[in-house]
């Protein structure tokens, strides 16, 4: 009866490991959190594009979570023939630690394979109690800010990023200084400015939460905080969701351009047989259709024409972007967010 | 290796369900955690410790197992009045109570987390009460000790209820015929016999506690060296893709967790030696 | 001297001994209610009223999505898988201990319990580093195609692990308790191995059994920390009950959230209730055999 029984179970393992990876029009887009809304959308309208021009039915499985975790996930194994992540850091990861796809897949899709990009703002309680305009209002003495924690959420580090170049940007005025060999003391008296306003705003920041739809339901059900650091389409999802009678978006002078990239898994992707299917997944990231529907989900479209049309949707600012404020994810990886880096030196000492 | 020295009990089957425990012990329990061990060992000796000992990672302990600490005691002083009181008092919604004390081994933990939070809260039904007097509850560490009292609450009910059960009333009636308060016959009858019991379940509960995460994350607050417990840490260290720092943090704990465990199979044996020796 | 085994809560006192002084009673009784109250009854009302918060059309509603029923049935199957495994195990590993000594058993026993205490990040992460693509057989696994963790598998594993002692844990003081009487007496009088475990062991310890597997099963199904590692959290594919109300949560779905909780509470509360029945019905066949003996040596 022992045996019996174990030989069931192996063989319903055996048959649930085959049913996992069959049939070829099915692919895995294996994203970070606030996609959620988006990609039901596109992944409606690209199955019908697709039936449309092929004939084919295909089905797209979506898993959500933490850029990191994700990555990791994909690292570990997860068979994903996409990724959708929040930053470019995380692909390169899986690039570097498992050779899934070459390490210069950022040059293969226009715009650093970015097909919609999004900016760090503001979500405040309605009325903006607090009177919070811009990124000094938030090391304020007594104001909480709420923001993920850095080392394991894309959003959050592109929050920490965001203040740092406002920081050098107010110092420096001009932001090419930073390339100019002539004007390094200036420099350096801004990156320390710049350490020192991180350091007061983390001092600020009550509750770490692990990722950014963490973040936003602690702000928002918990009610803590006077501020919430958000992905511009997360700050107005959360509007839409929980009514502009309760929150309002209040957009810095100076933010940064955030990219989360998608790129094609090549080695899984050529193993399911789907690389065709997965470039034309991404391809159609680009079109006029889907570019409406990335603005419709509070994306910056890349397009211009679909720009242009959205135009008064989106507040406007100054964006800098990571390449000309910190040269690439690479670099700032290492000194802001590896273990001992900036981040980790900054918010250490405030234990106690 | 496996030493098998059989009794002479003229019962058949020994070897074959040795074997077939010992084996799926092996695949199941023993082969991932040799994984573990075998990833932990990639680090050196010295950075072993440097990992293991780090502020953040002691801070993590500290604050693990003062809360499991804390909530251990808790459920240990409340545990054994409400299992006294289930025992020993008929009262309505008696069996009602005593059924529910379960509740925490029933629920999944991620939903009693979620649901914890939602009370504990600013906006919740006690944190609304409480916020005001200066008592933030969730995301500090008294909201940890609190979701692990929840989840450690059944151990020390479940593990006094018998014992309680068993108590001789004779015993009590004689002490009080002999002149002894209703205070010294429990300080000196009752609680001698209560106390191997007490400890066993403080010490599941204690045990439960050290390693609980689901209900933890939601009402923690996660901020290193502050309320960040130490299955958040090894999360942390996966999510940066530092598999030998997670794997050595994670040895620590196990280490930690096998050594309480046995010694509370320890006690056990040792109480119910020193029972069938008094029995 | 006889003892119930731990977690058989005797709730029905055969004799009920209330004298201690009224104003102790009371307060004891205060503050049990209020304890129990405030950290069991609260919650659990919680997710009830948050689940209800739409009203009822809307808390159907959440059942109906696809992605919910996958969640679903994929939690039934994990657990159809787990806890019949578990239950050979516990049945085999009870008659080791309980019924022989070895050198190791204490070993054998501590480990058995290790599950329990192992932080379930732990117990997800060693199947990570066991099965995935850079662990010890990933890239076999990989070679031929298989897929273990972020897929049915691996989550199987999680589960298996992290329900392994219940089952063992609520046989081996039971039968410890019973002692082997009754088999050696079968022994003697020349039944074989399996006539013995299927007429006497298993009928002695089937309320036991029960219990462990009710336990077993609850914990199954509503693992959420070790599944969550290994899961990949692919929608309508390896998405657990458990999983889905985190995806829910994190949509700010909170209704829908609640009431798939809720869903998982109502199983707490169903298990509780065969807890007691189980319980309510061991008690009366302790009885009758307690009776009956009496009757038969006078």
């Amino acid at each position: 009866m022992k045996n019996r029984s174990l030989t069931k179970g192996l063989a319903a393992l055996a048959a649930a490991t085959t049913v996992s990876i069959s049939s070829a029009a099915q692919l895995l887009n294996v994203s970070y959190d606030p996609t959620r809304e988006l990609y039901a959308a596109y992944n409606s309208a690209f199955a019908k594009h697709w039936l449309a021009t092929t004939g084919e039915k295909v089905t797209i499985l979506q898993s959500h979570g933490g850029s990191g975790k994700q990555a990791r996930a994909v690292i570990d194994g997860l068979g994903a023939d996409i990724v959708t992540l929040a930053l470019a850091g995380d692909i390169d990861a899986i690039a570097e630690k498992s050779q899934l796809l070459p390490k210069e897949w950022q040059a293969r899709l226009p715009n650093n394979s970015t097909p919609y990009t999004s900016t760090i703002v503001f979500v405040v309680r309605k009325g903006n109690p607090k009177g919070i305009k811009d990124w000094h209002d938030l090391t304020k003495p007594g104001m909480a800010v709420i923001t993920p924690n850095p080392k394991t959420s894309g959003g959050a580090r592109w929050n920490y990023l965001a203040a740092w170049g406002y920081v050098l940007k107010q110092e420096l005025g001009d932001l090419t200084k930073l390339h100019d060999a002539a004007k390094a003391e200036e420099v350096a008296q801004a990156q320390t400015k710049a350490r020192a306003f991180l350091t007061a705003l983390f001092h600020n920041v009550p509750v770490l939460d692990s990722g950014a739809r963490g973040s936003t339901t602690t702000f928002v059900q918990r009610g803590l905080g006077d501020v919430l650091l958000a992905w511009e389409n997360e700050a107005f999802l959360v509007i839409k969701e929980f009514g502009a009678d309760k929150f309002e978006l209040v957009a810095p002078s100076v933010s940064i351009l955030a990219e989360p990239p998608v790129a094609l898994v090549d080695k899984v992707a050529d193993k399911h047989g789907t690389r065709k299917l997965a470039e034309a997944y991404l391809q159609y990231l680009y079109s006029p259709e889907a570019q409406e529907i990335a603005a419709r989900n509070f994306y910056r479209p890349r397009l211009d024409a679909v720009a242009k049309k959205f135009e008064a949707a989106f507040p406007k600012l100054t964006l800098f972007t990571i390449d000309e404020v910190f040269g690439g994810w690479a670099k700032t990886q290492a000194t802001h967010f590896a273990d001992k880096g900036i981040f980790d030196q900054i918010y250490t000492p405030t234990a106690k | 290796m496996w030493h098998i020295g059989r009794t002479n009990s003229p019962l058949p089957g020994f070897r074959l369900t040795l074997g077939y425990s010992v084996l799926y012990l092996s695949l199941i329990v023993l082969l991932p955690l040799a994984a573990l061990l075998a990833k932990a060992s990639a680090a050196s000796w010295s950075e072993f410790w440097r990992i293991a000992l780090d502020p953040r990672a002691v801070a993590s302990y500290r604050l693990t197992l003062g809360a499991a600490l804390a909530g251990a005691l808790i459920n240990a002083v409340f545990g054994f009045v409400v299992a006294w009181t289930l025992v020993r008092y008929s009262f309505p919604g008696r069996r009602l109570l005593d059924a529910i004390v379960d509740l925490p081994f029933a629920m999944p933990t991620a939903i009693s987390g979620i649901a914890l939070t939602a009370i504990y809260a600013r906006t919740g039904w006690i944190g609304q009460w409480l916020e005001p007097l200066g008592i933030p509850v969730a995301f500090t560490p008294l909201g940890i000790t609190i979701a692990l009292t929840f989840i450690g609450l059944p151990f020390v009910v479940r593990t006094l209820q018998p014992p309680l059960q068993e108590l001789e009333v004779e015993l009590e009636q004689a002490a009080a015929s002999l002149g002894a308060s209703r205070w010294q016959t429990f300080c000196r009858v009752l609680l001698p016999t209560l106390l191997p019991p007490l400890l066993t379940g403080f010490a599941l509960a204690f045990a439960r506690a050290l390693g609980e995460y689901g209900s933890v994350v939601f009402i923690s607050g996660n901020m290193p060296m502050k309320t960040e417990i130490t299955s958040l840490l090894i999360i942390v260290k996966l999510e940066q893709y530092d598999y030998t720092g997670a794997a050595v943090i994670a040895t620590v704990m196990l280490g930690a967790s096998f050594a309480i465990l046995l010694g509370i199979n320890g006690l056990q044996w040792w109480f119910n030696q020193r029972h069938r020796a008094g029995a | 001297m006889k003892r119930t085994p731990t977690d058989m809560p005797p709730v029905a006192a055969t004799h009920v001994r209330e004298n201690d002084p009224r104003w102790v009673r009371a307060t004891l009784i205060a503050i049990t209610v209020l304890f129990l109250g405030i950290f069991l009854a609260l919650p659990l009302a919680s997710i009830f009223t948050e689940a209800l918060r739409k009203g009822i059309g809307v808390y159907l509603a959440s059942f109906r999505q696809p992605d919910a029923y996958a969640a679903i049935r994929l939690t039934l199957l994990v657990s159809a898988i787990a806890v019949p495994l578990n239950v050979v195990f516990g049945l085999a590993a009870a008659w080791a201990i309980a019924r022989f000594r070895f050198c190791g058993r204490n070993v054998l026993l501590t480990l058995i319990d290790l599950p329990f205490a192992v932080s379930p990040v732990i117990s997800g992460l060693i199947y990570v580093l066991l099965f995935g693509l850079h662990g010890w057989l990933g890239p076999w696994l990989n070679e031929h195609d298989l897929q273990v963790i972020f897929a049915v598998p691996g989550i199987v594993l999680a589960t298996l692990f992290v329900t392994f002692p219940f089952v063992a844990r609520e046989l081996i003081p039971l039968m410890e308790e019973q002692g082997s009487e009754e088999e050696l007496a079968a022994r003697v009088l020349g039944a074989s191995g399996w006539q013995i475990f299927w007429r006497i062991t298993l009928p002695n310890v089937r309320w036991g059994l029960l219990y462990g597997v009710i336990l077993c099963n609850a914990r199954a199904m509503g693992e959420f920390g070790a599944v969550s590692v290994v899961s990949g959290h692919i929608r309508g594919l390896t998405n657990t009950v458990p999983l889905h109300v985190e995806i829910l949560y994190n949509e700010y779905n909170f209704v829908a959230a609640f009431a798939v909780a809720s869903l998982l509470a109502l199983l707490a509360l169903v298990t509780l209730g065969l807890k007691t029945a189980v319980e309510w019905k061991v008690r009366r066949d302790r009885a009758e055999s307690a009776a009956s003996r009496e009757g038969s040596t006078p």
